[in-house]
């Protein structure tokens, strides 16, 4: 039996999706510069794609850009917001558990003269208004918060930041990254006051290398893609057609079914809770440790869940910390019987960096951040395959404690 | 304008009786070297050198490429080849290759000439001197110096004539294949692909074996094995890479035996094991890429305590360098950069905190007394589940 619970990763791609993407590659194939018919048709494509993703956030289709993925449309909307508008200000807030696509950018327009301003988040990983709130000053020009973490699931308090922002100064920008929201919450960015979101297709079953940014229209920002003209002189090169097209259709799937995905994704993600709990109390508790193994320490719950329940989590995201096991050596062994899951985030494998950033910012025991890993769903996920993964993990977790590393 | 090279090689000249089987396996080494490059090629001996005729279109580059990674050649001389028309077109032609070869003429140089076809109606000193003069004559800047020349130039009369004046450094060594078959312990570490490198160029066809421990290490750190095997298989010829899942034997001896023995205990399994594929493929020794003293495992107590079970030769040319010395050799064969990827082995995921320094064969000894009772089954286990790959 095979289990991916690895979809906050990347996801397969839908037969819906692969349909449309291979017919925008073989039947309709034209460039929509060209000015022949298959031009014309390529670009009836491109438009189309837009409206329906314009539809999912009730905005108008003049506000959305394709763009080859959400570190794309991050770096764009974070340096082409702040360079287009610097003349207003030098100060930009963010969060210290964005992804790198957000903080590298950031660190990028600090060597540039840029102020920024990192918030602190609490032990599940919210940031708290007040700071953002004291964070706010004359200079400020942009604020981008993630919406939901990639890491553990937690939902940030968009709409009232998006409050807190527009009541402080109405123009100053909001960018939010919306990877991990988009497709599984409804977002309205004209309610929240988000001038800005990225849009990745691949988290939603969608191709890799196309996503989208939204800017709002009154939005000052400077293009970064410089040549052709394409997409209003905002970002040139040659339209990704068929990476529109399987955008698009992706997220027409996923927003037709939303309630009833939403629904069967908390369902699947209580069952992974419940059943963590109920492993952590049982007989996966690592005996005789302490005697061959490790510290003694029987103090510990044996697995410690990170991820919240409730409407401020992610309705796919579970992580948990397995102590005494290292994250790396249970990913493995969840591997051998065709359980894909992901450490942290996807990048423990460098040992000079074995503790993720955000694991770090929730203040961590270095042994919970260690041991964490990360289950994400789709709508695709059966309640077997979550089953499957706690029985292994059943089995797995008494012999690997067994051999810790000291 | 280069249509032909002279091989230059060394040790193998002195071989005596011997010789042409040296000869012949350098020949099928360059031809196997020159397989993948862009080109036709013609390989053969005459007169005692070796010669690569190449057909127009050729990638030069490429194939000196090549040629470097090929053990046993000293020089590569890419050689202008003329007929034979006499003294005056001889001048006419090292005149055309000088005008040819360099940009500026304005150097000091030297003509070195032989002469095997005793026809020709000059012998070598004069023509050392003719064609001397002809090139003073034609570039006016540049000068005679027999003691420090900036250029030699070479020419060789034989039924056809051969003018060269740069000498490409080869690899040196022996041509593999001439010195028999090794097994290397190959880790994804820095040391073992270099210790692996210096064997094969001592003419050692090579296999190797690598230790799995999934999931302690992951497919990844296979991976980066098998990327090594492909760099070191660019020099030594194909490799049969052995892969052995060591879980079960690792987490026995941690079971079984003291904490601060494991490191060395589970040394000696892997010789052992290793020394069994060798028997197999008709290894006659073991390559290892120890260093005298960079780790408790190798120590000179722990070395011997290591080598006590093999009955065959352990190779270690890495014995006497110092950690950069090998780090050098590294990045000159290209195996740094994959060597250096943060992936796990399966020797530092079990390491003691404070592991034997002089372990002592007796006590070893004992405490592998204590693995009796499942250790032939889980070796038998582990010796039929290995995976063998041949990486070319």
């Amino acid at each position: 039996m095979e289990a991916y619970l690895d979809n906050s990763a990347t996801t397969r791609c839908t037969e819906g999706v692969r349909d449309v993407v291979v017919r925008a590659m073989t039947e309709d194939y034209g460039n929509p510069s060209s000015q022949h018919g298959k031009g014309v048709e390529a670009e009836r494509i491109l438009r189309e794609a837009r409206e329906t993703l314009a539809a999912t956030l009730k905005v108008s289709e003049k506000e959305i850009y394709f763009t080859s993925g959400a570190t794309e449309s991050n770096n764009w909307a974070i340096i082409g917001a702040a360079m287009a508008n610097r003349r207003a200000g030098m100060h930009l807030i963010t969060t210290a558990i964005e992804h790198a696509a957000v903080l590298e950018p950031m660190a990028y327009l600090e060597k540039q003269g840029f102020r920024v301003t990192y918030l602190p988040v609490d032990a599940k990983g919210h940031i708290n208004l007040r700071d953002l709130e004291e964070a706010l000053c004359e200079e400020t020009i942009l604020v981008s918060i993630m919406y939901v973490n990639n890491e553990i699931g937690t939902i940030e308090p968009i709409a009232e930041a998006g409050k807190l922002i527009k009541a402080h100064n109405p123009r100053t920008l909001f960018h939010v990254d919306a990877v991990q929201a988009y497709g599984k919450l409804e977002i309205r960015p004209k309610k929240l006051g988000v001038d800005l979101l990225s849009v990745s297709a691949h988290k939603i079953h969608g191709p890799k290398g196309v996503g989208f940014l939204y800017v709002n229209e009154k939005t000052k920002l400077q293009p970064m893609m410089l040549g052709g003209g394409q997409q209003k002189g905002m970002r040139s090169g040659t339209d990704n057609v068929p990476g529109a097209a399987g955008l698009a259709e992706a997220a027409r799937e996923a927003y037709t079914q939303l309630g009833q995905s939403t629904e069967q994704l908390l369902k699947l993600k209580k069952r992974m809770i419940d059943g963590l709990k109920t492993l952590s109390k049982s007989d996966a508790e690592p005996v005789k440790r302490g005697e061959t193994a490790g510290k003694p320490d029987a103090q510990k719950p044996c697995i410690v869940i990170h991820s919240e329940e409730g409407d401020k989590s992610a309705p796919h995201i579970v992580s948990a910390a397995f102590p005494g096991v290292r994250s790396e050596v249970l990913l493995h062994a969840l591997e051998e019987r065709g359980i894909y899951v992901s450490a942290g985030s996807a990048c423990t494998t460098n040992k000079k960096v074995p503790v993720s950033g955000v694991l770090k910012e929730l203040h961590l025991p270095k042994e919970l951040a260690e041991s964490t890993l990360r289950f994400s769903f789709s709508r695709f996920t059966t309640e077997e395959e979550i089953d499957y993964c706690l029985e292994a993990l059943c089995e797995l977790l008494p012999v690997l404690a067994r051999y810790a590393r000291h | 304008m280069f249509q032909t090279f002279l091989i230059k090689y060394g040790e193998i000249a002195i071989k005596g009786k011997n010789r042409h089987l040296f000869e012949d396996a350098l020949v099928k080494q360059i031809c196997h070297a020159l397989k993948g490059v862009e080109g036709d090629f013609h390989v053969y001996k005459e007169q005692g050198r070796i010669y690569i005729d190449c057909e127009p279109g050729y990638d030069y580059d490429e194939t000196v490429e090549a040629l470097q990674k090929v053990f046993g050649i000293v020089g590569i001389c890419p050689v202008m080849k003329c007929e034979d028309g006499g003294v005056q077109k001889l001048g006419d032609d090292v005149v055309e290759f000088l005008r040819q070869t360099y940009d500026r003429h304005d150097q000091s140089f030297k003509v070195f000439t032989r002469r095997p076809k005793k026809s020709f109606p000059i012998d070598s000193m004069e023509a050392n001197a003719e064609l001397g003069g002809r090139i003073l004559e034609a570039f006016p800047d540049m000068r005679v110096d027999v003691h420090e020349p900036e250029l030699q130039l070479y020419v060789e009369i034989r039924d056809e004539i051969f003018i060269y004046s740069k000498v490409i450094p080869g690899p040196g060594g022996m041509p593999v294949g001439t010195n028999g078959r090794a097994m290397l312990l190959l880790s994804g570490g820095i040391d073992s692909p270099v210790a692996g490198y210096m064997i094969s160029k001592r003419g050692v066809c090579l296999d190797a074996v690598y230790f799995h421990a999934p999931p302690y290490t992951s497919e990844r750190a296979k991976q980066k094995v098998i990327d090594l095997a492909k760099i070191i298989a660019a020099y030594a010829g194909p490799i049969r890479l052995h892969v052995v899942n060591f879980t079960d034997i690792q987490l026995y001896i941690y079971d079984k035996c003291p904490h601060d023995e494991l490191t060395i205990i589970m040394r000696r399994y892997m010789m052992r094991i290793a020394e069994h594929f060798a028997d197999e493929t008709n290894s006659h020794a073991l390559v290892t890429g120890e260093s005298l003293g960079q780790v408790a495992s190798q120590t000179m107590q722990s070395l011997a305590a290591t080598n006590e079970v093999c009955t065959i030769p352990v190779f270690r040319p890495l014995i006497g360098f110092d950690k950069q010395e090998i780090v050098d050799i590294a990045q000159k064969i290209d195996t740094f950069e994959t060597s250096i990827l943060p992936f796990e082995d399966c020797c530092t995921i079990f390491v003691a905190k404070h592991p034997v320094t002089k372990p002592n064969v007796n006590i070893i000894k004992r405490s592998e007394t204590k693995l009796a009772e499942k250790i032939d089954e889980l070796m038998r286990t582990a010796l039929e589940t290995t995976e063998v790959l041949l990486i070319e």
